[in-house]
C-alpha cells in the first residue's frame, strides 16, 4: 500500500486581484520573480529540498502559464513513479459541480488525492510567498509538540499586525487564541498561511465544514480546530519571508535582490531555487552599455544602460536606452532611445524607440488607486507600446495600443489604458 | 527513424595544451553555457534520430557527468535511448579503443541489433547546426555508399590539421588527404558521415580482420575508388574546437550578432544539462562591455570582450580583457587577465596578473579556495 509520511497540498487557483494588470492573463503564483523564477518556484522548490516529493497543485484561475510550467515536475524532481508533482484543477462530480469556493473547499474537494497515499501529514501551502523554509524542521516540531495543527508564524511589527491573522501563544507556543486580521492586534505572531495538520484531524474538520459555503483555513478550519480543543502549536519562523501581494512588495522584494549581500540570497549551494526556465545561453552586454547594480537573465541582449533593476531571460534592450529601478519580464523588447524609470514590464510586451515611461508628477491612479500606486508603470502582458509616446506614473496599460491611443503621443499620470483586444 | 546516430568523443588533443588534462575534448565548455558534445547532441535529438551512442575513453569523468540525464536533449525514450560506450575487458577483447573504427568495432553489437538502415557518425567536439536528415536525403539520392559532409574553409585558412578531399562535378570524392602539409585543396572533411548500417558493419568486420583501427585512414581513404564516396557541403557556420586558438575563436565568436542569433534565436534549439543557477548579478563597479555573461556570475569589476562561463566571480577593480572564463572560477580583487582561458573552477588570488603576451595563455593555478 501507498504511504507517504507527509503531502504537501499548494493552493494556487488566486488571481492575485492586487497585482493588476501583471494577473489579467496568468494566476499570481505564475507572476514572474528575480530575473529567472516564477513565484510558484519558492514553495516548489522548498518542498523537493525538504524532502517532500508529493505535492499537489490546486489551480483554478488562469491555469495555463502554471500547467505548462510545471509539467510534470522535471525541474524540481518532481516525476516520480509513485508521487510526484500533480495539477489539480476544479472538476464536474455526479452530484454536483463547483469552483473551488475557498482554501479549504478546494482541499476538501481533493480528498482522493490525499487518501490515495495515506499519509499521516499534511502540509497546506500558498503559491504567492517568497521565502525559504525547511519544511522538515517544522515537521519535527509538529511531531515533538504531539500537535495536532502546526502553524507557521513570524514575529511582525505590531503596527502591521493588524493586516495578519495574529496568533497568541502561551509560553509552549501553544495557541490560546487567534484572531483574523484583528483592529486591536495584543501579539505580533503572524499566520504566514503555512499549515500541517496531522491527517485524521484535517479530514474531520473537512467533513464537519464541508456545507460551510467558501470555506477557509484561516476564517473557519483554524477556529473550528480551536474550538474542538485540539492541539494548535505555533511554529515560530525567523528567515526571510515576503508577501508579494501589491505591486509595491513586488517591486520592492525584486529590488531587494540586487542589494550586494541581498537578505534573500539566490546564490545559495544548498537550498536552490529550481524552475523551468528554458532560455539556455549567456547573455550578451554590448561595447555601448553600462549595466550595474542589476540582475539580468539568461539569453538577454543588451544595447542600452540598465542600472538598479531585475531583467529576466530573453529581453532586448536597444541602443541608447536606459532603464532604472524596473522589472523586465521574459522576452519583452524595449525598443532604441527609450527611458524607463520605475516601471514593471510583464513578459512579451514591446516597446518601440524613444518612448519614455515614469515620467512627470506623481499623480494619483485616477481608477484603482489602491492598485497603481507607488509611482510606477505597470505594463500586461503581451502589450505593445506605439513609438515616441511619454507614459506618466501610476499608470496602467494593457493589450495593443496604438499612437491613436495617447493623446498628443502622452498617456499622463495617473490614467489607465487598457485595451481588450481578442 | 531512419538513421542511429554515434558521436566520437573519446579523443583528447596536444593542441588544446593544458585545456584537456581536466576533460575530452568533448566535454569542453562553449560558448558561456554549453559543452562541446551538446551541439551534436542537439543535432540527433532535433533531427529526430532517437537512438545516439556516444563512445568516449579519454578522461570520460567530465563527460559523464554532463550526460548523467539524458532527458536534457530529450532522449531516454521508450523506443531509442543516449548510450554511453566507454572500453571494456571483455572475454574476447582487452584493449582499449585503438581508432575509431576499432572504437565502433568494439562496440558492433549496438549497430547489429538497430533495425534503422542508416547510421550518422560525427564528431563530438564541434561547434554546428545541422539537420542530418537533410544529408540522408542527398545520401540516399545520390546512391552514395558513404556521405562526408565537407566545408569550403577560407583561402588563407590553415587546413593541415584536417583531412581535405577534392570532388568532381557529381561531388564525388576523388581525393583524400588526411592531415596534409601541404593541401591541394581548402575543401575540408568535417568528420560528419552518412553511412547504411549494414555497410558499415561490413567495412567495420573486414577493417578489424586486418588489423586496421582508423576510420577515415582505413576505410574513407582505402576504400574511396572502390566506394562511392560523395561530398556534402555545408555552408553554415561550423567550427572544430579542438586546438587552443580555434577554441578561443569559436567562442569570440559568439559575441557576434549573427552567430548567437543562428545558434540562440534560431530554430531548432541548442540544448544543454540544465544547471539551475541563479541569473547572473552586476554590482555596483561593475562594467562590462561588448561581452557574454552566464548566469550564476556575479561582477564587480571590468569586463571587455570576454565570454564568461557559468558561476563566475569577479572580484572589485579586477580587469578581464579578451579572456575567457571557464565556469566556476573566482577572480580575486585587482586581478588583471588579458588574452587568457582561465581553467574552470580555479581560484585566482587577488593582485594576480596573467596576460597572454603572443597568443592565448592557459591559465590553470591550483590554489584552494576558502569557503567565504
Amino acid at each position: 500500500m501507498i504511504k507517504k509520511e507527509m503531502i504537501a497540498m499548494l493552493l494556487a487557483g488566486g488571481q492575485g486581484s492586487r497585482l493588476g494588470v501583471l494577473t489579467s492573463k496568468v494566476a499570481k503564483p505564475a507572476v514572474a520573480f528575480g530575473g529567472k523564477y516564477r513565484i510558484i518556484d519558492f514553495p516548489l522548490s522548498n518542498c523537493i529540498n525538504s524532502g517532500i516529493d508529493t505535492v499537489g497543485v490546486l489551480t483554478q484561475y488562469q491555469p495555463l502559464r502554471l500547467n505548462t510550467h510545471i509539467g510534470i515536475g522535471i525541474p524540481w524532481d518532481l516525476d516520480r513513479n509513485v508521487g510526484g508533482v500533480t495539477v489539480l484543477p476544479p472538476y464536474e462530480k455526479s452530484t454536483s459541480s463547483e469552483w473551488y469556493t475557498g482554501t479549504a473547499n478546494a482541499i476538501y474537494q481533493n480528498m482522493n488525492y490525499m487518501e490515495m497515499y495515506n499519509p499521516d501529514y499534511v502540509l497546506i501551502l500558498s503559491g504567492d510567498h517568497i521565502y525559504k523554509m525547511d519544511y522538515e524542521v517544522m515537521l519535527d516540531f509538529h511531531k515533538e509538540n504531539h500537535a495536532d495543527v502546526t502553524i507557521a508564524t513570524m514575529p511582525v511589527p505590531l503596527e502591521e499586525a493588524s493586516r495578519f491573522g495574529i496568533v497568541i501563544t502561551d509560553e509552549e507556543n501553544r495557541i490560546q487564541e487567534f484572531e483574523e486580521k484583528p483592529a486591536q492586534p495584543r501579539s505580533n505572531l503572524a499566520s504566514m498561511g503555512i499549515y500541517i495538520f496531522s491527517w485524521p484531524v484535517l479530514k474531520e474538520a473537512l467533513k464537519a465544514l464541508s456545507e460551510q459555503p467558501a470555506c477557509d483555513f484561516g476564517k473557519h478550519i483554524i477556529p473550528y480546530c480551536h474550538e474542538k480543543k485540539q492541539r494548535l502549536f505555533a511554529y515560530e519562523y525567523n528567515g526571510y519571508w515576503k508577501d508579494v501581494g501589491t505591486l509595491g512588495s513586488y517591486w520592492e522584494a525584486n529590488m531587494e535582490l540586487i542589494d550586494i549581500i541581498p537578505e534573500f540570497n539566490l546564490y545559495e549551494e544548498y537550498w536552490k531555487i529550481y524552475t523551468n526556465s528554458g532560455i539556455l545561453p549567456p547573455h550578451y552586454i554590448s561595447d555601448q552599455s553600462a549595466v550595474e547594480k542589476s540582475i539580468i537573465g539568461n539569453g538577454c541582449d543588451i544595447y542600452g544602460e540598465v542600472h538598479s533593476s531585475v531583467i529576466s531571460s530573453g529581453v532586448t534592450i536597444g541602443k541608447g536606452s536606459v532603464v532604472r529601478d524596473s522589472i523586465i519580464m521574459k522576452d519583452a523588447v524595449i525598443g532604441d532611445h527609450c527611458v524607463i524609470d520605475k516601471a514593471i514590464i510583464a513578459e512579451n510586451v514591446q516597446i518601440g524607440d524613444n518612448v519614455t515611461l515614469g515620467t512627470g508628477s506623481d499623480t494619483p491612479n485616477k481608477m484603482r488607486p489602491d492598485i497603481y500606486g507607488f509611482g510606477l508603470v505597470t505594463i500586461g502582458e503581451d502589450s505593445v507600446i506605439p513609438s515616441d509616446v511619454q507614459i506618466g506614473k501610476n499608470t496602467a496599460i494593457s493589450g495593443v495600443t496604438s499612437k491613436e491611443d495617447y493623446i498628443n503621443g502622452e498617456l499622463a499620470s495617473g490614467e489607465t489604458l487598457i485595451k481588450v483586444g481578442e | 527513424m531512419k538513421a542511429v546516430g554515434i558521436i566520437l568523443a573519446g579523443g583528447n588533443s596536444s593542441r588544446m595544451r593544458e585545456l584537456t588534462h581536466r576533460r575530452a575534448v568533448a566535454a569542453m565548455p562553449v560558448a558561456g553555457s554549453y559543452r562541446s558534445i551538446d551541439f551534436a547532441l542537439s543535432n540527433m535529438s532535433n533531427s529526430h534520430i532517437q537512438k545516439v551512442a556516444v563512445l568516449t575513453q579519454y578522461n570520460a569523468r567530465s563527460l559523464n557527468e554532463h550526460l548523467n540525464s539524458s532527458k536534457w536533449w530529450d532522449f531516454g525514450r521508450k523506443q531509442g535511448g543516449l548510450y554511453v560506450f566507454t572500453p571494456t575487458i571483455t572475454m574476447e577483447n582487452g584493449y582499449w579503443y585503438r581508432g575509431t573504427a576499432d572504437a565502433i568495432y568494439q562496440n558492433l553489437d549496438f549497430l547489429k541489433k538497430c533495425h534503422e538502415p542508416y547510421v550518422i557518425i560525427t564528431s563530438g567536439d564541434a561547434v554546428y547546426k545541422l539537420d542530418y536528415n537533410k544529408v540522408l536525403e542527398y545520401h540516399i539520392a545520390k546512391k552514395a555508399d558513404i556521405t562526408v559532409v565537407c566545408k569550403e574553409m577560407d583561402e588563407d585558412a590553415d587546413v593541415s590539421r584536417y583531412g581535405t578531399v577534392k570532388m568532381n562535378d557529381s561531388c564525388r570524392i576523388e581525393e583524400f588527404e588526411e592531415k596534409p602539409v601541404l593541401s591541394r585543396s581548402n575543401i575540408i572533411s568535417t568528420g560528419i558521415y552518412v553511412i547504411r548500417r549494414r555497410q558499415l558493419i561490413d567495412l567495420i568486420e573486414r577493417c578489424a580482420e586486418e588489423g586496421r583501427f582508423d576510420f577515415v585512414q582505413d576505410i574513407l581513404i582505402r576504400y574511396k575508388n572502390v566506394k562511392k564516396i560523395y561530398g556534402y557541403k555545408i555552408s553554415n557556420y561550423w567550427s572544430n574546437i579542438a586546438t587552443v586558438n580555434d577554441y578561443y575563436r569559436t567562442n569570440m565568436d559568439f559575441l557576434k550578432q549573427e552567430v548567437r542569433k543562428y545558434f540562440f534565436k534560431e530554430y531548432p534549439n541548442v540544448y544543454s544539462k540544465v544547471s539551475d543557477l541563479p541569473p547572473a548579478k552586476y554590482n555596483p563597479g561593475a562594467c562590462v562591455k561588448n561581452s557574454l555573461i552566464a548566469s550564476g556570475c556575479i561582477v564587480n569589476g571590468t569586463v571587455e570582450n570576454s565570454v564568461l562561463f557559468k558561476k563566475v566571480f569577479v572580484g572589485n577593480n579586477c580587469v578581464i580583457k579578451n579572456s575567457i572564463i571557464l565556469n566556476d572560477v573566482y577572480l580575486g580583487d585587482n586581478t588583471y587577465i588579458e588574452n587568457c582561458i582561465v581553467e574552470s573552477r580555479d581560484t585566482i588570488r587577488a593582485n594576480t596578473r596573467h596576460v597572454g603576451e603572443d597568443g592565448i595563455k592557459v591559465v590553470v593555478e591550483k590554489n584552494e579556495r576558502y569557503a567565504m
